[in-house]
């Protein structure tokens, strides 16, 4: 048998059929969905007469459009209450676990899949939303889709998907102190380019990746759509399934032997080869920051502008110049949560550097959890006061103000530093400035009322 | 779906690099549960300022600006997976965008929903680019069927690629659900299989 990447185990696997010519048909192990990219998938199954093929493998959360304060109340939003609405009728309709507003799962879709033991290694997983990627981490092949592949999962557990190139990501040697995996993977980026992956699907190894933390690794794999890549994923190990033993969804007992084993084998055979290659040492990579308006515009924070024609309509934008360095600039904004980091460990790390002090008077700090349990364990973990007591808002699970469709948006022209995933124009609001990065630089920058290097106060 | 053939048509101009989904139709207006629409609120913040007047510098509120060829920097398409972006510009009117490459999911999302991608060479497009500055009333004959794309009246042609099922889709009005459904039997033989993860 020929040597296969990771990748490769895990798609031939769930290829079902294979049009000539053509994409594959690929069995999906689990579908996400939520209340804005599934409504017209459902509208599609009712104009066709069908109902869901397999209701026992999609899982419904809340989250892109609802509020994050007050989530007993009706949503205000007339136009979001109703999408919201429609999402828990439809999975009334059609038999669907929906773990709405004020459920005790409710929570970003990525943030929840891996906490209840619903992400799985070697699973092929999908969601209406580009940063399905994160699922990855656990070694699954889990990619974006939009809602007319929403409604072919719906309609019949598979979609037809090209079979992406491979691309091998390796990042070796030991992190410096204040460095996070958000800063790694907004180095990468920075490398890349926000298409340099276009048409693959990544595999991040080496010694650093081991290294990390299972929600470390999720913020990396999160961010694969950044490059353009649909997917990215690390092959799962001791960490990966420590964090998964006793999940409440995931197998105990004797089943949960039985998958150790098939896990053991998701690995890239020795000899297997990639389509595309990188590697980078961790020795380089330092706290990073974006300046403009794609999430490859990155550099190291105490670094300067670079110049160059292409930098120069998101320089407009951002308000910024060339040659300029952003250590230092006045921030009113500092939005700490989104799919990329919300999850426990990024609280605590926040909470951990800002106990005991205070964050600069003129900055909005808001942070809002992955989800209810993410709050909840926030909440018996005493981080909550100690968020409060330094003037940050906890406020409740949702995708918030990583893509503004809720009323939590950044004013026109304000910058806000972000642990989001993009930095799009208008991306946190119309007009707002985002920059781009890692909880403990976005906690720092709060206290200081300006961007700042985390590693001077740690 | 409808099916598409050939189109000849006008084309719009938009060389930026990059375009991601939050631009062709931001968040904000997502919150619908229909597919009608999007194309008022199609690329809102590049064409309208925050009291809602066109913004007069954009390509699409230039007088005799129209077209169903949207002609893209590269990389069009890219960021969120919203599919709300591809019927954005159906729903504008756009029938066949053209870069030099496009992000996958929207490639996938555009392929879906009748609007032809057609990925050209950069330095094609930079032609093309041009060409349009010097005279955008130039036409654009898009042939699916031979795979080929030409500006009317010059010599300026390229041939493009399309894998072959979303050809037959797209020429036949033809949707992959129904191909999908059609699969059912196979897609059960597969779970019995017990290949399941």
């Amino acid at each position: 048998m020929s040597a296969k990447t990771l990748f490769e185990k895990v798609w031939d696997k769930h290829v079902v059929s294979q049009i000539q010519d053509g994409p594959s048909v690929i069995y999906i192990d689990r579908h996400f969905i939520h209340e804005v990219t599934s409504p017209q998938a459902f509208e599609g199954l009712r104009s066709r007469g069908i109902g869901v093929f397999r209701p026992d493998q999609t899982i419904a959360t809340a989250d892109h459009n609802v509020p994050t304060i007050d989530q007993h109340l009706p949503i205000k939003d007339k136009l979001s209450r109703l999408q919201v609405q429609k999402l828990t009728n439809n999975c009334q309709e059609f038999g669907l676990e929906l773990y709405g507003l004020g459920h005790q799962y409710q929570g970003i879709v990525h943030v929840i899949g891996p906490e209840l033991g619903i992400t799985r290694p070697g699973m092929t997983i999908v969601c209406g939303d580009s940063h399905t990627s994160t699922h990855g981490a656990f070694g699954a092949i889990a990619f974006g889709i939009g809602t007319s592949e929403v409604e072919q999962v719906l309609a019949t557990q598979c979609v037809l998907q090209p079979k992406p190139l491979s691309m091998k990501i390796e990042v070796d040697g030991p992190l410096a102190s204040g460095v996070l995996s958000k800063d790694i993977i907004l180095y990468v980026a920075s490398k890349i380019s926000t298409s340099g992956a276009t048409g693959h699907f990544i595999e991040y190894t080496g010694s650093t990746i081991r290294g990390l933390s299972m929600e470390a690794r999720m913020t990396i794999c999160n961010m694969s759509i950044e490059m353009g890549a649909r997917g990215g994923m690390i092959a799962p190990d001791d960490t990966t399934f420590e964090y998964l033993k006793g999940r409440k969804f995931g197998p105990h007992g004797v089943a949960w032997d039985y998958y150790l084993k098939q896990w053991k084998e998701l690995y890239t055979d020795p000899d297997a080869t990639f389509d595309a290659s990188y590697k980078f040492d961790a020795a380089d990579i330092v706290p990073m920051i974006t300046y403009g308006t794609n999430p490859g515009m990155g550099m190291k924070i105490t670094g300067r502008i670079p110049s160059g024609p292409d930098n120069q309509k998101a320089l407009e934008y951002m308000g910024l110049t060339a040659g300029e360095q952003l250590l230092g600039k006045q921030i009113n904004h500092v939005f700490i949560g989104s799919c990329t980091n919300s999850r426990i460990e990024d609280l605590r790390l926040v909470a951990s550097l800002v106990k005991g002090k205070q964050k600069s008077p003129h900055v909005h700090a808001m942070v809002i959890p992955g989800s209810k349990q993410v709050e909840q364990q926030a909440k018996q973990e005493g981080l909550d006061q100690i968020l409060e007591a330094a003037g940050f808002q906890l406020r409740q699970p949702g995708c918030s103000a990583c893509l503004g469709m809720n009323e939590d948006k950044i004013p026109p022209g304000e910058y806000c530093v972000s642990t989001s995933n993009r930095n799009f124009e208008g991306r946190q609001g119309p007009g707002a400035r985002t920059i781009l990065a890692s909880p403990l630089t976005a906690a720092a920058t709060a206290l200081a009322g300006c961007i700042s290097d985390v590693r001077e106060i740690i | 779906m409808k099916s598409f053939n050939t189109i000849t048509s006008t084309c719009v101009s938009m060389p930026a690099e990059n375009v991601d989904t939050d631009q062709i139709i931001p968040a904000r207006f997502l919150k619908a549960t229909d597919r009608e629409g999007f194309g008022d609120n199609l690329f809102r913040d590049w064409r309208f300022d925050a009291e809602g007047n066109p913004k007069p510098d954009f390509i699409l509120n230039q007088t005799g600006v129209k077209g169903e060829v949207l002609i893209a920097g590269k990389n069009f398409g890219c960021g969120s997976s919203r599919e709300h972006a591809a019927w954005a510009l159906y729903d504008y009117g756009f029938r066949v965008v053209v870069s030099s490459f496009f992000a996958d999911i929207f490639r996938n999302n555009a392929l879906n929903n009748g609007l032809l991608p057609v990925q050209l060479p950069e330095d094609f497009i930079q032609d093309l680019f041009s060409a349009l500055e010097q005279d955008p009333s130039l036409k654009a004959t898009v042939d699916l069927t031979n795979q080929q794309f030409a500006i009317l009246g010059s010599e300026k042609s390229s041939g493009f690629e399309i894998n072959a099922h979303k050809k037959t889709c797209l020429l036949q009005g033809l949707d992959d659900i129904d191909y999908l459904i059609n699969q059912r039997d196979q897609i059960i033989a597969y779970e019995q299989a017990g290949r399941k993860v």
